[in-house]
């Protein structure tokens, strides 16, 4: 029996983590550059090492500036670690928290394929050590009619997307979450969806600014049950849509198939952009509950981001692609 | 088999803890709000836990006729009223959190509720179905309305096939949840329809 236990990182409870106000002190200080020096020397100690995990990418997601805020109370690290939708790991709200330790995340690789001159299989490292992060914070907002506002750390998808060099016939991007058949995570025992989980987004969306390739939640490494090691977080559409524990990206010439599009389709389109005025057959979209809150509040065009992405879908009757 | 009755005081005693047991998931709710202990989103825990335990007494309630045919044991029929009682108590809660919180009493929220989400309009038709009942739950109504109470009351059918649709449809995916309770309401509901086949 081990005598000594470090804490995982879904086992973080929120007295793990920085106080939210000491939280943005912090990056004030890291900012310094005594620590930051320091972190540096100690890497040429150790220049063969590699980066498997996104742990060992911690240092650079702590030390990550914020680069975009919204004028709204943050959503405490509890909320946002043990109340998520990740039907892989259970359908009940706190079944991912639960469940997080099923998920294994070390090693990790994605495989990159279809309509680009750079495909292959690229480990963690790969992905992640030539980009520079920053956290933004964003509102998520789930299609189930909550929402929450997160500090996540990572960087814009277009900068990983273009290292593939995408070719003219990439139209589209698929994703794929982990689906293991030998190790099946509890949730893909059951045929509540049809797995692998299956998302995508039309090209533009995919490289627009604000799509955002996530490692970090919280100035932490991103949690299991949050969808480490990676994930997506596209904050105009709704949350379904920002897949999780990416294991494969493929472009391709035409719409892929998305899951939640599979299992629903008059509930669930491709778009799925959040939108107050187009009903759902199940939950009013004009309000929403914000985590933390007892009343409804009303729901914002394309989730309150509507001058950044509204551009992308002019000539579009959103009644239609919904 | 036959069950034989208890005598007078266990009857009553059985009948008082019943009553206890009934209210220990509203006592629940209680705790968790008097502790703040409601888990992230209260007002879903609220939803949800009273929704449940509503279709749960609904199907106890028409778990006891064929207990009776079962064990022959007309004395269990007496709890049967405060079974349904209950049911409609925890629809009750679930009904007053969903006004309160999520329609906070606009009648134009809860008519296009109603009107344009079918798992809704089904919880809706189970409340409506159940209020006569509750209403008419006592001696008196059933002294005044004879045979037509025990027509009335055959509402219950209809109002738990209505509660378990509005399961099946609230859930997202494939989920078995809402169909067990679905299967058990089926079952029970066979179990009449094989009795009343027989004696006639």
């Amino acid at each position: 029996m081990t005598l000594i236990r470090t804490k995982k990182r879904h086992h973080l409870s929120e007295a793990d983590v920085t106080d939210e106000k000491l939280f943005h002190q912090r990056r004030a200080f890291m900012k310094t550059g005594v620590s930051a020096a320091s972190m540096a020397a100690m890497a040429s100690y150790f220049p063969t090492l590699t980066r498997a995990s996104i742990d060992d990418f911690a240092d650079r997601i702590a030390a990550a500036e914020t680069t975009r805020t919204v004028d709204e109370e943050l959503n405490s690290f509890e909320e946002i670690t043990q109340y998520n939708n990740f039907y892989e790991l259970g359908v009940d709200k706190s079944d991912p928290y639960r469940n997080a330790h099923l998920l294994e995340t070390d090693p990790w690789s994605v495989e990159v394929s279809g309509e680009c001159n750079k495909p292959g299989n690229f480990s963690i490292d790969d992905l992640l050590a030539p980009h520079n992060f920053e956290e933004r914070i964003y509102r998520l907002r789930c299609v189930e009619a909550w929402s929450m506002v997160i500090p996540w750390t990572g960087f814009s998808f277009s900068k990983l997307l273009q290292r593939f060099e995408p070719n003219s016939n990439a139209k589209y991007v698929a994703f794929e979450t982990l689906y293991d058949r030998s190790n099946l995570l509890p949730g893909q025992r059951t045929r509540v969806l049809q797995w692998p989980y299956r998302e995508g987004l039309r090209m533009d969306e995919a490289m627009h600014p604000l799509t955002m390739l996530v490692t970090g939640l919280y100035g932490r490494p991103l949690p299991n049950q949050n969808g480490a090691p990676i994930r997506l977080a596209i904050p105009w559409k709704y949350g379904f849509k920002s897949i999780k524990s990416i294991v494969k990206i493929r472009f391709t010439q035409t719409e892929p198939e998305t899951s939640w599009n599979l299992s629903q389709p008059r509930e669930y389109g491709f778009y799925s952009n959040v939108n107050p005025n187009v009903n759902h057959p199940r939950w009013s979209q004009a309000s929403e509950r914000r985590i933390g809150e007892f009343f409804r509040r009303d729901t914002l065009m394309f989730n309150g981001y509507e001058e950044e992405v509204a551009s992308l879908y002019t000539d579009m009757d959103l009644t239609r692609y919904y | 088999m036959q069950l034989a009755s208890p005598n007078r005081s266990i009857r009553v005693t059985l009948r008082i803890a019943l009553h206890f047991l009934c209210l220990i998931p509203a006592l629940y709710l209680a705790w968790g709000a008097v502790t703040g202990d409601l888990g992230i989103n209260p007002v879903e825990t609220l939803t949800h836990f009273s929704g449940e335990w509503a279709l749960r007494f609904l199907l106890l309630c028409l778990t006891i006729t064929p207990l009776n045919w079962l064990l022959s044991a007309p004395w269990l029929v007496s709890y049967r009223r405060a079974l349904g009682d209950w049911a409609f108590f925890y629809a009750c809660f679930h009904l007053g959190v969903y006004m309160l919180f999520d329609a906070q009493f606009d009648p134009s929220y809860i008519l296009t509720d109603v009107l344009k989400r079918p798992y809704i309009t089904m919880g809706a038709a189970g409340f409506i179905m159940l209020l006569p009942l509750a209403i008419t739950s006592n001696q008196w109504s059933q002294r005044v309305l004879r045979r037509n109470w025990v027509r009335l009351h055959k509402l219950i059918y209809s109002a738990a096939i209505a509660v378990c649709i509005h399961f099946i449809w609230l859930v997202k995916g494939f989920q078995i949840e809402p169909l067990v309770y679905a299967a058990i309401l089926a079952a029970l509901l066979f179990v009449r329809i094989a009795q009343h086949s027989r004696s006639s």
